[in-house]
């Protein structure tokens, strides 16, 4: 029998229905399969106890025939989500020990459903990195080795949940992109995961990097399983100013694989030099797969494409400058007081200790571009530069339905490849962030392996609310990938 | 545009951290590789284009302008370094 961690969400929802098991033994097995990995660093905090918790109350729900749609699934939370009672550090200092007396609107959906929690899952500090290596509770450890045994990143910022997802720890988790943080670790690990429009998830009781760029989404071992969870999380919340008052789409539904009438637009300026051959042979494949599912494919051109990163390294740290303003040692978190100092001392002190360097670095760029005299020349040249990215994929969907497109340069690197420039760790992101700055759904699913055997990822981008499209298209080319390649349990 | 040190530092307090002369050094060197990059967008013609405000269209909604929420002081507290009599303490900032 196949081990219940090994199961897809999907399957252990029907399992659980057709009682092959409990949601007891469900819970149980993943419980061990966390214990048994803490080598992975992929969680700052476990909680099994919640986990067997929501097992016992599924299996009450199940044998009066309630099941509600999670009933019994057990996930991983990232460390980003306010959870009711457990730390939630954002991966930082200055949050160790925040215990939130309330709980987000997108886990509570999940846990309302019937979810139960493993534990909070690790990431890079504040959201900020692509390699889950400025974390504050450490490094997290790619469940695939690279070659002679590497250790490799899990990508960032939602490493903890990628590699959580990929070693089976947890049936599914949360995660969050405001440049990339869902796709490129996703594709880093061999699994799918979906940002959905800005506003389909609330942001509510998600610590905060760049206001206008967050969103929540789910990664998972398949398409089947975002679409499942993205439908939990998912939905108007009163609570959150953007949050979009629109009815939740059947997103498994969508899931036919068939493209039949459907356009697929390759950009022509994603393109970019450098780029490893083995990635555009891939894109290439990609492409061929969707032309087998149905679909026609159209070149499409995305001329503002190279200013994206740029754009988005302005923006996204003056957004984070301002939200992170609350972090000043007097309402929740770290404190720092400098004996006989002033509170501005306090402040100053609290926020050099409790703040790692990147989010330091990121503050201080923020803080210079909306300082006086620079707020026109980098923050509103930005926006208007945005507006054309924007502009760009508006003009493009008048041609096509989807674009295709890589998820990441490269496959997983070494850890510590990377942590000495930061142009290069943000170079990551450069086919992640134009979608992002476009507010549109975009998700990776595993595409092949890479010459040294590692994952590589593929990218569905789509015009804002068609997540089906989306999925359905990730789905045909899952179908076709044919993907199971799985890291070896070495841990 | 390249930053110096002592441009770190101003920043730095506006942003309210702590920074020795060390690492102000590091971190100029730092900034000025990022803005210098991201100047790039220098190049791009934004003559009448709209700066972008919200990525999906969404008008802000209004609400009853009612109380939904309070008398839970010790939640609020529960999480300050540091709370006497009901409020947050902080240094004395008056002499």
């Amino acid at each position: 029998m196949t081990a219940l961690t090994d199961l897809t969400l999907g399957q252990m929802r029907d399992g659980l229905r057709a009682k092959d098991f409990s949601a007891k033994d469900l819970a149980e097995a993943h419980v061990k399969a966390v214990e048994a990995a803490r080598v992975l660093n992929a969680f700052t905090v476990e909680t099994p106890e919640l986990a067997l918790k929501a097992a016992e109350a599924a299996d009450a729900a199940l044998a009066k025939g309630e099941a509600k749609p999670l009933s019994g699934i057990p996930l991983g939370i990232k460390d980003l989500f306010a959870t009711e009672g457990v730390q939630s550090a954002a991966a930082s200092n200055i949050l160790k020990g925040f215990k939130p007396p309330y709980e987000s609107t997108v886990s509570g959906k999940l846990f309302a459903d019937g979810a139960g929690m493993l534990g909070k899952l690790n990431m890079d500090e504040f959201a900020m990195g692509s390699s889950n290596e400025t974390s504050a509770f450490g490094t997290v450890i790619n469940p695939w080795r690279g070659k002679g045994n590497e250790s490799l990143v899990p990508g960032g910022s939602s490493g903890g949940s990628s590699a959580a997802v990929a070693a089976r720890l947890v049936a599914g988790a949360t995660g969050t992109d405001t440049g990339g943080s869902i796709r490129q670790p996703a594709a880093f690990t061999g699994i799918s995961g979906i940002k959905p429009t800005y506003g389909r998830c609330s942001r509510w009781g998600i610590v905060a990097f760049a206001s206008s760029l967050d969103q929540a989404g789910p990664m998972a071992r398949d398409v089947r399983d975002c679409a499942i969870l993205l439908k939990s999380m998912c939905g108007f919340d009163p609570k959150d100013s953007t949050s979009l008052d629109l009815p939740v789409p059947d997103f498994e539904a969508a899931l036919t694989g068939d493209l039949k009438g459907k356009r697929v637009g390759i950009p022509k300026e994603y393109t970019v030099e450098g780029i490893p051959a083995e990635i555009d042979a891939l894109w290439k494949k990609g492409a061929d797969m969707l032309r087998d599912a149905g679909a026609e494919i159209v070149d499409i051109s995305l001329p503002h494409t190279k200013y994206a990163l740029p754009t988005y390294y302005i923006i996204a740290p003056a957004e984070a400058s301002s939200n992170l303003a609350r972090y000043d040692g007097v309402r929740y978190g770290l404190r720092e007081a400098p004996e006989n100092g002033s509170l501005i001392d306090m402040y100053e002190a609290t926020r050099s200790a409790g703040f790692g360097s990147e989010v330091q670095r990121r503050i201080l760029i923020g803080t210079y571009v909306l300082s006086a005299g620079y707020y026109d020349a980098y923050y509103l040249k930005a926006q208007k530069v945005r507006a054309l990215i924007q502009r760009d994929f508006m003009q493009a969907f008048e041609r096509c339905d989807v674009i295709l497109a890589p998820t990441a340069p490269s496959a997983a690197f070494g850890i510590g490849a990377n942590v000495d420039d930061p142009i290069a760790m943000y170079l990551n992101d450069v086919f992640c962030v134009p979608a992002s700055l476009a507010g549109l759904p975009a998700m990776s699913v595993p595409g092949g392996l890479s010459d040294d055997g590692l994952p590589l990822g593929l990218q569905i981008i789509g015009r804002p609310l068609d997540e089906e499209g989306v999925l359905n298209a990730g789905y045909a080319i899952e179908q076709a990938a044919g993907f199971t390649a799985r890291p070896e349990a070495w841990w | 545009m390249s930053v110096d040190a002592a441009t770190v530092k101003r920043v730095a307090h506006l942003a309210r951290i702590k920074i020795d002369d060390d690492r102000s050094a590091v971190m100029a060197e730092e900034l000025s590789k990022i803005l210098g990059w991201v100047e790039m967008l220098g190049e791009v013609n934004t003559d009448g284009v709209e700066p972008l405000a919200a990525v999906i269209p969404n008008t802000l909604r209004w609400r009853e302008d009612v109380v939904t929420d309070g008398g839970i002081q010790d939640k609020v507290l529960q999480n300050a370094p540091k709370a006497e009599y009901g409020f947050f303490a902080v240094p004395k900032v008056i002499e």
